[in-house]
């Protein structure tokens, strides 16, 4: 699994829950204004379930969050294995 | 007056719960209606049985129960008495939180003792101003000194009367955070709310908070905007299927009675249960029964595999079981007649509590608003 392909995944997952909005990978999504925290609790999960990773307390920043490259770097950084292939 | 019976048996799965609560709860369930609470006997028993949080891991004093078993379980409880289950639910809503947020020091504080329900747990949202509106709410916590400070006042609170501690949600300076209050705490002062049209045994009160001083590991979870609002989002769908799976059980007891009824009470010669009419309402609840169990069985497995479908899920199971119990729990009173009316049946109870199911962890209207609003996005991928 590439680095690219971990924001690719994500930007997927994003834009699958806001068709209406176009997204790319460095945009702020909650400057969009459309994430309430049902999506940021889906968001998480997602993250977790698909990077096989846990997300300590002290990452769950909204700067960690706010774009897909954010979230990518966060796995990557979360997951050794990630971030290396 | 005996209210429960000896010697409870270990709860693992569905059918331990269904030994228990076809044992302790069934028999006495009318009677805890009636006097408005569930007594420390039960509460003790569920202890006993491990009923309180076996979804917390082994470390924590849980057994590391899997969600799907943990909603068959309450399903079973929801069968036998929706009190004793919406007690169960808050407890578990409190639970979860400290497995899934605390630190390893606020675990260490309260996981086994909530696992062991030395400690009941109750879970304070709703306010006098707030319900559906949960950002309307207007208890705050200051920081200040080391710790918060924390003042408003909960409504609604299931167990209150009896719990514990409470998992209090406030307004701070940055959004809304989650506090762990335990009620000894000074300033935290408790007041009976009583006779409610249903879980009239689910001992609720309003719980008020003033100028209540509490350290820095009151708080659960992150405090910062973003993620606070999850601590919240993730509590409330574990409490929704917990509801959800009460009302399967409410829709499977509503079954059980009006069958049972059906068999023995004739009307022209002949049992009800020959009679067209009664036959297509028991279809109904046999169908639906099937279907809202399968929806939350749904629900249970996307949570064990940490899929984020199972919020959606969670909701659907749950909008669907509540006001599938409510027709039925009405059909159910509809089959028994004036029975159906008296005390001498538990069908007026299961009535009134179905209603309840339609209102608490997220309206019939919210429900519909949220599924709906995933329709769209759906339709417009
Ligand atoms: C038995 C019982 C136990 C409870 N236990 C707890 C507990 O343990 N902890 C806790 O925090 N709370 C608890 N509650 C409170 C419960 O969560 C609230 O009652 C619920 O969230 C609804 O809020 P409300 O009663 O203020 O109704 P409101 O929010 O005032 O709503 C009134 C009506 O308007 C509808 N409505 C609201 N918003 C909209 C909208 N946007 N569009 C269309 N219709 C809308 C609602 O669906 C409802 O029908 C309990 C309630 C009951 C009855």
């Amino acid at each position: 699994m590439s680095h690219l392909t971990a924001q690719e995944q994500i930007l997927d997952f994003v834009r699958g829950r806001y068709p209406q909005a176009e997204i790319d990978a460095t945009q702020d999504i909650f400057a969009l204004g459309f994430v309430n925290s049902l999506f940021a609790m889906e968001l998480v999960m997602y993250v977790e379930k698909t990077f096989d990773v846990t997300i300590p307390n002290e990452e769950l920043r909204i700067d960690n969050f706010r774009t897909a490259t954010a979230m990518a770097e966060l796995v990557a950084r979360l997951s050794p294995t990630v971030a290396a292939a | 007056m005996t209210l429960v019976a000896p010697v409870p048996v270990q709860v693992v799965d569905r059918r331990s719960a269904r030994a228990f609560v076809d044992t302790h709860v069934v028999p006495y369930a009318d009677e805890y209606d009636r006097i408005g609470r569930v007594p420390e006997d039960l509460l003790r028993h569920a202890a006993a049985a491990g009923l309180w949080a076996p979804f917390l891991s082994p470390e924590s004093g849980g057994a590391g129960m899997d969600l799907v078993t943990l909603g068959e379980v309450h399903e079973e409880v929801g069968r036998g008495c929706s009190s004793l289950r919406s007690l169960l639910t808050v407890h578990t809503m409190v639970a979860w939180s400290v497995q899934r947020w605390g630190t390893p020091e606020q675990l260490d504080r309260w996981a086994s003792e909530l696992s062991g329900g030395e400690t009941l747990g109750a879970f304070c949202l709703s306010e006098p101003g707030a319900g559906s509106d949960t950002s309307a709410i207007a208890t705050t916590a200051v920081e200040g000194g080391g710790g918060w400070v924390i003042n408003g006042v909960k409504k609604w609170t299931t167990g209150g009367q009896r719990a514990d501690l409470f998992l209090v949600f406030a307004r701070t300076a940055a959004s809304i955070g989650a506090f762990l209050v335990p009620r000894s705490t000074p300033g935290v002062r408790v007041t009976p709310i009583d006779d409610m049209l249903g879980t009239r045994a689910s001992m609720l009160a309003e719980v008020s908070f003033d100028d209540v001083v509490l350290g820095p590991d009151a708080l659960l979870g992150p405090s910062s905007g973003f993620t606070a609002g999850m601590v919240l989002t993730g509590t409330l769908d574990l409490g929704r299927y917990s509801v959800a799976a009460g009302s399967v059980g409410i829709i499977q007891a509503c079954l059980d009675a009006s069958v049972a009824y059906a068999a023995h009470r004739r009307v022209g010669g002949r049992p009800l249960s020959e009679l067209p009419l009664i036959q297509a309402k028991l279809s109904d609840m046999v169908t639906d029964a099937r279907a809202a169990r399968l929806l939350l069985a749904e629900a249970g497995r996307l949570k064990d595999a940490g899929d984020a479908g199972t919020i959606m899920a969670t909701w659907i199971a749950k909008y669907f079981a509540s006001t599938a119990a409510v027709r039925h729990a009405a059909e159910a009173v509809q089959i028994h007649g004036a029975n159906g009316c008296s005390p001498d049946y538990p069908v007026a109870r299961f009535y009134r509590d179905a209603k309840v199911m339609e209102i608490i962890e997220g309206s019939n209207e919210i429900q519909r608003i949220t599924i709906a609003g995933q329709a769209e996005r759906e339709m417009t991928r």
